[in-house]
């Protein structure tokens, strides 16, 4: 993440508190991910619990309709199969209002819901650690949740680069392998 | 870094000789404009580079934003099992954006394929499973769009174009590990 030069042009005096940083670092594994209700549609909220008992993948990401998140996000469209063979529940979330979502989800055909963190704007990103605060935007962070809703794996990636699928797809199974050596 | 997780075999697509000191992989989406303009720029390298490189072609097609993307791998597919799939691929990439299933026969027609063959290839989606399996061993090295290129190995994490393209393939066949510019 690139911070403006005038950031980087002074060091902060040992005894000075630490500057104000841009972005924040995603919450990391062993932790209970924090629960939260989001709109799907104006009128229809969803809860993370609602959702425990199969493995959640959360995805923030900055913006509908930019280039790189819609490549993103038109990957794990792609990859629909893989989550259920995983019974995975994908969910998209972005600080985009709900009629956003509702246009971008239609024209890019996905299959899974995308969630408005708008009101107040980018608080649940905030709380996993996802907020870029010079961009006002969540960042581009992923979460894999074990069926518990402890965070398993998580990842922050740099905004402009599409993460791919390659690390969801190693949590998710690193995830199955544990629960199959659990019941053995 | 990525790598490339699937080394190259006999049964991949490729043009060039297998000891090339250079082997370029694509994974690439037919309706892709971006690697519609890739394609041009990649036969500039063959040519350029001749026998030093090696090009494979995988399928990585985004079949929701390319809803004609499936049936295009289909028909490079189909045109390889007469062998002829890099006249089908190099066609397929030229008509960009013209890939409707009637022109994808009129292209077979045009390349004296068994047309009948062809056809039945497509409507029974014969080889779903290989496309598929080309693009989940994309997505388990790291792709996550098209074009994505891999030089021996590593991904080339940049823009697919001439100038970067030559150095990075340029510094490969020197044997030392691809350029990669930042983006």
């Amino acid at each position: 993440m690139d911070t403006a030069p005038t950031e980087n042009t002074t060091q902060p005096r040992p005894d000075s508190p630490p500057p104000a940083t841009l972005s924040t670092t995603p919450l990391a594994a062993g932790q209970i991910a924090p629960d939260f209700a989001l709109r799907t549609t104006p009128d229809q909220k969803v809860s993370l619990s609602a959702f425990a008992g199969r493995p959640i993948v959360l995805v923030f990401y900055p913006a509908d309709w930019s280039p790189v998140c819609g490549d993103q996000l038109a990957l794990y469209n792609e990859l629909c199969d893989e989550w259920q063979r995983h019974r995975a529940q994908l969910l998209g979330i972005s600080v985009d209002n709900t009629w956003c979502h509702i246009a971008y989800a239609r024209d890019r055909r996905l299959r899974f819901p995308l969630l408005s963190d708008f009101e107040p704007k980018g608080e649940v990103a905030r709380r996993y650690g996802a907020y870029d605060h010079d961009q006002g935007t969540a960042s581009r962070a992923l979460f894999v949740l074990d069926r518990d809703l402890t965070i398993a794996w998580s990842y922050a990636s740099p905004i402009g680069i599409n993460p791919g699928a390659d690390g969801i797809l190693e949590a998710l199974e690193a995830l199955e392998a544990r629960r199959e050596r659990a019941h053995a | 870094m990525p790598r490339l997780r699937i080394p190259v075999t006999d049964r991949d697509h490729q043009r060039g000789p297998a000891r090339a000191p250079v082997t370029l992989v694509e994974y690439g989406d037919f309706q892709c404009p971006f690697c519609g303009q890739a394609f041009r720029v990649l036969r500039d390298i063959e040519d350029r580079f001749g026998d030093d490189v090696r090009f494979v072609f995988r399928h990585f097609p985004l079949t929701e934003i390319h809803p004609l993307a499936l049936i295009a791998a289909e028909a490079a597919e189909a045109a390889s099992d007469q062998g002829r799939f890099w006249d089908m691929h190099d066609t397929l990439f030229q008509r960009q954006p013209s890939l409707e299933p009637e022109e994808l026969i009129a292209y077979a027609r045009q390349l004296g394929l068994d047309v009948d063959a062809f056809t039945e290839d497509l409507a029974v989606v014969r080889h779903r499973d290989r496309i598929r399996a080309d693009f989940m061993g994309g997505v388990r090295s790291g792709v996550n769009g098209t074009p994505s290129l891999f030089i021996n190995g590593e991904l080339f994490n940049a823009p697919a174009e001439q100038r970067l393209l030559a150095r990075a393939i340029e510094a490969a066949r020197r044997g030392r590990p691809g350029v990669v510019a930042p983006i």
